[in-house]
């Protein structure tokens, strides 16, 4: 699905990237872990081409993406941001309503079909009873459910997230993992960054451990999640064990 | 589309009434007479005086009213979903500060009213091609520049602006400048009206097109390019069909305040953020105001007031009544 060949990123002197590959094929939940500043965020920019990098390639599909249409990348790919404020109240189903965008022209507007997928999207979330609040209004934990609506609106097979967890509380953290681990299903792919080792063992099939720009260890997250990792990418000491046929890892 | 439609009736309706309103009286009855006159059927005492007082001054004010109120409204709304920020108005970009620096300059060197008009149209646009230019700077925060390079293009437009009425003819010169400055819909000509409808409709109709990029827009670069639009592009056209229907505002009637503030924000007040609906919706609503605000201008005193002074005056309260809306989420 996407290869990436040689990656190299830098802000102005600073290098971010300092040569990645990797390929992510299976249809699951792919989780790139790594400390702050490590360059998580810059990969998926370059991912979705928000992001030039400064030398190697991102193909998608065999393709690299610079030559493929905007509109026509973002029928497959959805990018899924971190809970935000908008600037405006827009209604739900507005929102969700957004992801049918890369299917319009300037002169076409959304029709019937957009809404009923539109909808369809929210009951496929279980919030379709909020379609008719204002976004703005609503806790965070909701708001990033209803941007996954969105996302399936835009009928993707490909959901790139940024930390999708960030600032929810633990109950809903963990709810939007098992939500997620349930898109999964649909034959979805689910590409993410994470700050927390518990979440990859949770939810996720594959990792991607990257640390100073350069990929660590890429492999299932059992296998690559281990107290001699953690200690070289975050400089802590850890302590990973088992515990209900799922492994955990603490500080200590 | 109700709603709409609804509007549209109403502003139908007003114009209607607005050609009642004047020195001379007139009633609706002599005005349906007097357009089935035109029409060809029957016939109509006074028609010359009647044609006079309609087609030469009362029509071509309306109209001009409809189009400035629709364009400053219009202009907002669609600024304020672009910059994400409910407080912007038509003018961030310095398009305003620029025509009314080209007004003014016209007035000293030029006599004739057309060429006020041009210079006064051209510096609206070289105002925002230097915040655009600006803006070019530093390519991973151009929005944030913009809206530095539009304080700069204001502030600089606004010093030349001083510069011209410190060197203007205190007696001529100097009152004519500050009365522009205030916005009047006296000096309306019917030629320019006829000249600037037909661009004025083009960009109003292009930015209802555009509207439902507004509200992706709205949710920043990232976000709606990852909905597949391509936002250099759609920001750019916004920027110029705005600047330009804000212009010919300029031209026609000098410069009119807070309709492109206040109005959007009574829009959403009423029907919602949508910008879908809302931009048609804010057109109108524009257009509606401004034609209520001119009625009152020419009819509250003997003598009349600058309606800038009036779209203020009367907007404001409105605009500290919207503000209670805040917690809403600028719903």
């Amino acid at each position: 699905m996407f290869r990436v060949e040689n990656l190299k990123f830098s802000y102005g002197k600073k290098e971010i990237l300092k040569g990645i590959d990797f390929e992510i094929n299976s249809s699951d939940i792919i989780s790139i872990l790594g400390p702050n500043g490590c360059g998580k965020t810059t990969l998926l920019k370059i991912l979705l081409g928000f992001l030039k990098p400064s030398s190697g390639e991102v193909y998608f599909k065999n393709r690299p993406i610079k030559n493929i249409k905007t509109k026509e990348f973002f029928q497959k790919v959805a990018y899924i941001p971190q809970i935000h404020d908008a600037a405006f109240g827009y209604l739900v189903k507005d929102v969700v309503l957004m992801g049918r965008m890369p299917y319009k022209s300037l002169f076409s507007n959304y029709n019937n079909e957009d809404k009923k997928i539109a909808l369809d999207a929210l009951e496929i979330l279980g919030i379709e009873h909020l379609q008719d609040e204002i976004y703005t209004t609503l806790s965070g934990g909701q708001r990033q459910l209803i941007l996954i609506a969105r996302a399936i609106a835009q009928q993707a097979s490909v959901f790139i997230m940024d930390e999708p967890v960030n600032g929810l509380d633990f109950g809903n953290q963990y709810k939007l993992l098992n939500k997620i681990k349930e898109l999964s299903k649909r034959n979805l792919t689910f590409i993410k960054t994470s700050h927390h080792p518990d979440h990859v063992f949770f939810a996720s099939k594959e990792a991607i451990f990257l640390n100073e720009g350069r990929i660590l260890e890429k492999g299932e997250p059992n296998k690559i999640i281990r107290e001699e990792n953690i200690e070289k990418v975050y400089n802590l000491k850890s302590k990973i064990a088992n515990l209900y046929d799922r492994k955990i890892c603490i500080a200590i | 589309m109700k709603i709409i439609l609804t509007l549209f009736v109403i502003l139908i309706l007003l114009s209607l009434f607005s050609l009642t309103l004047g020195q001379y009286d007139l009633s609706i009855k002599q005005i349906i007479d007097f357009l089935f006159y035109k029409l060809g059927f029957g016939e109509v005492a006074n028609s010359q005086l009647i044609q006079n007082i309609i087609v030469e001054i009362r029509f071509p004010r309306i109209i001009a009213s409809i189009l400035i109120g629709a364009s400053l409204a219009i202009s907002g709304v669609a600024f304020q979903s672009m910059f994400r920020n409910p407080l912007v108005s038509p003018g961030i970009l310095g398009v305003l500060s620029g025509a009314s620096f080209g007004a003014a300059l016209g007035m000293i060197i030029f006599k004739k009213f057309i060429l006020i008009q041009a210079s006064s149209f051209i510096f609206g646009i070289i105002a925002v091609s230097i915040a655009l230019f600006i803006s070019m700077f530093n390519k991973q925060n151009q929005v944030i520049l913009l809206i530095l390079g539009g304080v700069v293009s204001s502030a600089f437009f606004s010093s030349l602006l001083s510069i011209t009425k410190y060197m203007a003819d205190p007696y001529n010169q100097l009152p004519a400048i500050v009365y522009w400055l205030m916005g009047s819909l006296a000096l309306i000509d019917k030629g320019t009206i006829y000249i600037v409808t037909i661009p004025i409709l083009l960009g109003i109709f292009l930015m209802i097109f555009l509207s439902k990029y507004l509200n992706i827009l709205s949710l920043g670069d990232e976000e709606a390019r990852s909905l597949g639009i391509n936002v250099k592009l759609v920001r750019f056209t916004i920027i110029i069909t705005a600047t330009f229907i804000s212009a010919f505002t300029v031209v026609l009637a000098g410069m009119i305040g807070w309709v492109g503030l206040v109005i959007p924000h009574i829009a959403r007040l009423l029907f919602g953020s949508n910008n879908i609906l809302i931009v048609p919706v804010t057109a109108l609503l524009g257009a509606i105001y401004l034609l209520i605000i001119d009625n009152i201008s020419r009819m509250l005193f003997s003598v009349e007031i600058p309606i800038g002074i009036l779209t203020s005056l009367i907007g404001i309260p409105f605009f500290a009544y919207a503000l209670k809306n805040v917690k809403k989420g600028w719903a």
